[in-house]
């Protein structure tokens, strides 16, 4: 079947999707998306969570023909998302909704499938440089450059769905006590940091925001 | 597989009719679980997230009805004072992600003793209102649940909402798990005061092959508050009286030993959770007394 | 950063303070951190490529049996499969596989010894094609009894799981279903528990844990067109892979590329390979890359888990509480094939008593073959389980005492000097009384943090949202408990690693680019390896070239070892190419300055620079357009084997030593845990990154605590077949499960070690575990011999 929907802004398609295809199976094989990650494919680790409509899920959850006509936000978008919301105030897209009702609206326009997928990046890509860590060229959304300050990226296998988590927790709550922020990313399992640096990462973003405002 | 995307209920209702062997997809937290890891392939899946009025509820005199995909979340956020018991049961959903996505329909049609919400259900009162192209009907739902993972629907009927009770008393929920979130129940256990009709409703997850309320208990309790005049007087529940619930409410599971527990275990663990579901709810009740006669 | 125009040979004084920024000691940030919160780090699963097949394996769905057919002619006629692969189609005489000892087959042969050994390959277009191939292959099992414990491994009638062994450790073992017995004895146990006040003996049991590292098994082979293949893959070992690789394809290792992708996490679940053949296999077949992802389901079969033991203790003491003798029994069940088992037990053995000083010691160990899941590699590494029970024990003998548990252990902890088990010294600081001291110190958290004035805050109580208690049956208890562990590779083990550094003026600036096979796995040596660079040559640009095996073997990412190892390769490389630089320079500028031939001299800051701080050159001038380059192996002292009759001998290299104290509450009706704090002390020697080193303490000691509450494999023990594969039924902490961590760090320099660092990453998941526990015994005062605690023990249902 064929599958139209929005990421991060743009209007995409896939092609001969199987129906029992996730939509995290056709973010990442189909539209080289992989940046939501496949840690167990039932729900119980995060690692795949976007924003649905604005909500946050499990996109491994999500049978790819119900993303069709919907707008979904993936770590690959958030940078962007992020900074319009900061510049229009609140809510980048209108629809940062409580989760409920899908959207229903049209499909939008079919375009191709923007990304081409490649060779990850697996042979020449640098890795180093003494400032390399600002990521040169690179926007962050607070809550991704709080993650690499506060030392919150070990192996990162969880990074994206937790920073999709954590910047939603935010915009809904920008004042979390530590019980809210362990409360809200109760989805998402790290196994490699015992957690303490990402909750120093949320209480960083989360203090940042507040200085900027 | 074909996945079919019905526009409105009644194009849901043809498509079942048409393929009773369609599975209902809805938040899509179990039924993709069994097709990522190859434990199910249907012939057809039945996309359910285009009809909108499923995520919609309503406020009524007596109840609420509650439309089958109204998500968790919601039900935590807006439905806590005419629900709370399934509110309590909603929050101890799964997670955040699985709490915005699932829905109580797809907890009663996969029927699954773990389900969390069946204990509120049960403990509330409440009917399913169930429907295909022959009709519609409400089944109650201490008729709901008719074996391990099975349901009383037909093979052509999808669940359109389900019919709870207002709560006209405290209500509570408690669910073991050997982690602190994201942790399926080793048992779980519902209890709702009714004061309206002086009786006391129970549920208990995770503990029988379905879900079940505790009526031997519930009836030896409703008994000992009556002859105490407890609801009149608001007295504090003796720990004899307590105990026995409890014990009864042990008594009425019939679990079996599995990775998440012993059998023993969890008929210990739910009289415990009786025990202290009827202190919480119970000192609510004599609260709320106090400080309706203070105000009155 | 271009060269300042300082005139050649005028010294300049350099202030202190100036030294290149970023490099060891500063807590850099991690280089790939910006790919990583992006989503354009691409780990093995993400790795995509045209025209590329799906593999997938067909597991047996029994743990032992004889396979008696295998027909693969159905799912070969599939529309979409390419190919179908099973033993009978592996290309060489070389069909199995192994760490030390080669006994696990590619693919099964004649028999299966474990629940989900692989039986057949497939490739195909798409994974649901490749899934419903494997599905139409029929195998036809014939199933023989299992063995899953010490009793039915070693019947004098028991099957062998492996006939006709000829290992090098058959020689010495009891049973063949026994890979490997360590004895260790020293002094005189018996004649020594004479002398004992009190004797304490304990059994106790430790679970089968999983690493569960987020990203599951995966990699892409791409067939080359050499008739080689390109395997971009996640592992801890490049060159130990391509080792195992390469002879069952029959392919030299020189066509056997391998590139690092990312890695998801390993805590040793990927010292074995995986699906590394399998891919390969496929496609050189096929003439397609192939790419292999697990899922969750069967990550849980593709890697080996924790050894579980049975552990027997005797410890005495006297009454001024010395302890005077231990005896001890450690019985690992390594499962079907023999992975790392050898080597656990050697862990388990020489480091069975803990970091006390014992003069009399009667230890064996030994590891099993049974038709259990394969066990090998888990951070930690047998030294885990040992420190749950000697801790256990060294409560259980304070308390017959009447002493404090941390004083009689401060009573006895070993010092820089003590004698091991094994007749070595421990031959650099063992500040374990300090650690100890200092994690007792600690403030403690503040008791019923849970109480809010609208009541109780249900996510700070044992049940968490589950709602459970309202403060009800709560009984708070407090822990301690201090390990230690090997680092490095032991017993005579070759254990070296190879940097390649190269030095040039790029763009007007000194880059440095450091070249390993070291496979960062989000320990952070990349980090590292970055700033020892900026340390030893004085740039501040450092490029860490992708890990491949163009360059020779960095060794493995486990035992702690990597920042040890492969930095000390790298720090040894440095020197060297500063050498090169140095002379270039001499033979440059060496007329101008006298300071060039007297002096010693430095790079730091992008200059050359004497020990005084006066500034010579800038390295832009030295260099011009010249690179250097190095390519040296390094490796830390000799270790040797252990006696195998007395277990005596010098087969460790350093040591790491953790201590924690667990704050925990217990739902005492319902036996739920929370553990509210989990304080570690523990000296690193020198930290290279300070950041990193509390994050890999964190991270160790979660894991530790996940295994005291809630973590295990079930196998059911009539069948051999686990129970709980999946992240429903195999649980690991959430955040609402962990604790705040608070990390005291000691920096007390080991002068075997480069910067007299110590590798860290083991040793806080050691003495985690046992001080959840000891805080559970003392909110509860039950025995508690076995981990993880469930609640139907605590409760005694």
């Amino acid at each position: 079947m064929r599958v139209n929907f929005t990421v991060n802004g743009r209007p995409q398609e896939a092609d001969d999707v199987w129906e029992g295809e996730s939509l995290l199976y056709v973010l990442r094989e189909r539209l080289g998306l992989p940046g939501s990650k496949n840690a167990c494919e039932q729900g119980e680790c995060g690692s795949c969570t976007v924003r649905l409509d604005g909500v946050p899920v499990c996109s491994c959850l999500v049978a790819a023909g119900q993303a069709e006509g919907r707008d979904v936000v993936t770590v690959e978008g958030l940078a962007e998302y992020a900074r319009q919301r900061a510049e229009h105030g609140g809510c980048s897209t209108g629809s940062c909704g409580t989760p409920g009702l899908p959207g229903l609206e049209g499909t939008p326009a079919a375009g191709t499938a923007g990304a081409s997928p490649s060779l990850g990046g697996a042979d020449g890509r640098p890795t180093g440089g003494a400032d390399s860590h600002t990521g040169e060229g690179t926007e962050l959304a607070p809550i991704q450059q709080a993650f690499i300050d506060a030392g919150a990226v070990q192996c990162g296998f969880c990074t994206p769905g937790l920073l999709v988590a954590a910047d939603e927790m935010l915009e809904r709550n920008p004042n979390p006590t530590d019980a809210d922020i362990r409360e809200a990313l109760s989805g998402n399992l790290c196994r490699c940091t015992g957690y303490e640096k990402i909750m120093d990462a949320v209480r960083l973003a989360a203090a940042r925001q507040g200085e900027a405002v | 597989m074909d996945f079919l995307r019905p526009a409105s209920w009644e194009e849901a209702l043809a498509a079942k009719a048409e393929h009773p062997t369609a599975v209902p997809i809805a938040g899509g937290t179990d039924v993709m679980v069994e097709i990522n890891f190859d434990h199910r392939r249907p012939e057809y899946l039945l996309d359910l997230n285009r009809v909108g009025d499923l995520y919609e509820w309503e406020v009524g005199e007596e109840s609420v009805r509650l439309g089958a995909s109204v998500p968790y979340t919601r039900i935590m956020e807006n439905l806590r004072a005419e629900l709370p018991g399934l509110a309590l049961a909603s929050h101890t959903v799964a997670s955040p992600q699985i709490r915005n996505r699932g829905g109580v329909g797809g907890n009663l049609g996969t029927a699954s003793p773990a389900g969390d919400a069946h204990p509120a259900l049960l403990a509330a009162g409440a009917e399913v209102e169930a429907e295909s192209v022959r009709g519609t009907r409400r089944i109650p739902i201490d008729d709901f649940y008719t074996g391990v993972k099975r349901n009383a629907l037909a093979p052509d009927e999808l669940i359109r909402a389900v019919h709870i009770k207002k709560a006209d008393g405290p209500q509570q929920y408690s669910k073991v798990g050997t982690r602190n979130a994201m942790v399926i129940a080793v048992c779980a256990f519902g209890l709702a005061l009714h004061p309206r009709t002086r009786t006391v409703r129970t549920g208990i997850g995770s503990a029988a092959p379905t879900p079940v309320r505790a009526k031997t208990a519930e009836e030896f309790l409703n008994a000992a508050l009556e002859e105490g005049g407890f609801w009149d007087n608001g007295k504090i529940i003796a720990p004899s009286v307590a105990k026995q619930f409890a014990d009864l409410c042990a008594a009425a599971s019939s679990p079996i030993d599995d990775v998440r527990g012993t059998a023993s275990y969890r008929r210990h663990a739910v009289g415990v959770m009786a025990r202290r579901t009827l202190t919480w709810t119970w000192e609510s009740y004599r609260g709320a007394r106090r400080t309706a006669k203070g105000a009155a | 950063m271009p060269s300042n125009g300082i005139p050649l040979g005028t010294p300049t004084k350099v202030t202190q303070g100036s030294r290149t920024k970023g490099g060891i000691g500063e807590s850099t940030l991690r280089p790939d951190g910006t790919l990583k919160v992006t989503g354009e780090f691409a780990y093995s699963s993400d790795m995509w490529h045209e025209d590329m097949l799906w593999g997938q394996i067909l597991r047996s769905t029994v743990a032992h049996a004889e396979i008696v057919s295998i027909d693969t002619s159905e799912a070969l006629a599939l529309p979409g499969v390419y190919a179908v692969m099973t033993y009978d189609d592996l290309p060489t005489d070389v069909k199995n596989y192994g760490l030390e000892i080669q006994d696990t087959p590619v693919l099964a042969h004649g028999k299966v010894r474990h629940h989900g050994e692989p039986v057949a390959i497939v490739a195909a277009d798409h994974p649901e094609t490749a899934r419903r191939a494997a599905a139409k292959i029929k195998v036809e099992y014939r199933e023989l009894p299992v063995i899953t414990d010490e009793a039915s491994a070693t019947a004098p009638d028991a099957i062998l799981i492996h006939e006709g062994r000829d290992d090098h450790h058959i020689g010495h073992v009891p049973h063949p279903n026994i890979v490997h017995r360590q004895p260790i004895v020293r002094g005189d146990a018996a004649a020594a528990a004479a002398r004992a006040d009190v004797v304490v003996r304990g059994e106790y049991t430790f679970g089968m844990q999983d690493q569960a590292f987020l990203g599951p098994e995966s990699g892409l082979a791409v067939p080359e067109e050499d008739g080689g293949v390109h395997l971009y893959i996640a592992t801890q070992w490049l060159h130990s892979d391509l080792r195992q690789i390469a002879p069952v394809l029959g392919l030299p290792e020189s066509k056997v590329r391998m590139t690092l992708a990312g890695v998801g996490g390993a805590f040793g679940g990927r010292e074995d390979l995986s699906m590394q053949i399998h891919a390969c296999l496929l496609a050189l077949r096929t003439g397609k890359p192939v790419k292999i992802v697990y899922n969750r389901f069967e990550s849980f079969f593709g890697h080996v888990h924790r050894h579980p033991a049975k552990l027997t203790y005797e410890h005495g003491a006297t009454r001024d509480g010395k302890l005077t003798h231990v005896k001890c029994r450690i019985v690992l069940d390594g499962g079907a094939y023999a992975s790392a088992s050898p080597a656990v037990v050697g862990n388990a053995s020489s480091l069975g008593v803990g970091p006390y000083v014992v003069d009399d010691v009667d230890i064996e160990a030994i590891a099993l073959y049974t038709n259990n899941p394969p066990c090998g590699a888990m951070r930690g590494f047998g030294a885990v389980q040992a420190c749950f029970a000697y801790e256990a024990q060294m409560d259980k003998v304070a308390a017959e005492l009447g002493l404090d548990p941390v004083e009689f252990r401060r009573l006895n902890a070993m010092e820089q000097g003590t004698l091991l088990p094994t007749g070595q010294p421990v031959d650099s600081p063992a500040p374990v009384a300090e650690i100890l001291r200092r994690v007792k110190a600690m403030p403690l958290p503040p008791e019923r943090q849970w109480e809010s004035s609208e009541g109780a805050d249900v996510r700070q109580l044992p049940g968490g949202l589950s709602n459970t208690t309202h403060g009800e049956g709560v009984v708070r208890g407090i822990g301690y408990a201090v390990g230690i562990k090997n680092v490095g590779f032991s017993e005579g083990f070759d254990d070296y690693s190879t940097a390649r550094v190269r030095m040039e003026v790029i763009a007007g600036e000194p880059v440095a680019t450091v070249h390993t096979a070291m496979a960062e796995v989000g320990q952070g040596g990349v980090t590292v390896h970055a700033q020892i660079a900026r340390t030893e040559l004085g740039v501040s640009q450092v490029t860490i070239h992708p890990a491949n095996t163009q360059v020779g073997s960095a060794g493995s990412t486990s035992a702690s070892r990597q920042t040890y190892v492969t930095g000390g390769a790298v720090k040894n490389s440095c020197e060297l190419v500063r050498e090169k630089v140095l002379e270039i320079g001499r033979r440059r500028f060496g007329s101008y300055h006298p300071a060039w031939a007297t002096a010693e001299l430095l790079l730091e800051g992008g200059k050359v620079v004497t020990d005084g701080g006066e500034v010579l050159a800038d390295l832009v001038d030295v260099l011009e357009d010249e690179s250097v380059e190095v390519e040296a192996e390094w490796r830390h002292r000799p270790t040797e084997p252990f006696d195998l009759r007395t277990g005596q001998g010098f087969g460790h290299v350093q040591y790491s030593f953790a201590a924690h104290r667990a704050v925990v509450e217990v739902d005492t009706e319902l036996g739920l845990v929370k553990v509210i704090e989990l304080a570690c002390a523990q000296d690193v020697g020198k930290a290279l990154n300070p950041l990193s080193v509390i994050g890999q303490i964190q991270g160790g000691t979660t894991q530790g605590l996940g295994v005291a509450v809630m973590e295990e494999i079930i196998v059911d023990p009539s069948t051999a077949k686990v129970r709980n594969p999946s992240f429903t039924d195999y649980l690991i902490p959430t955040i609402l499960d962990t604790p705040t961590i608070p990390v005291d760090v000691l920096e007390l320099a080991d002068e075997h070690a480069p910067y007299g660092l110590r590798g860290i990453g083991e040793a806080p998941t050691l003495s985690s575990t046992p001080a959840v526990l000891a805080a559970i015994r003392n909110a509860t005062g039950l025995e508690l011999n076995r981990t993880p605690v469930r609640p139907e023990h605590l409760t005694g249902t």
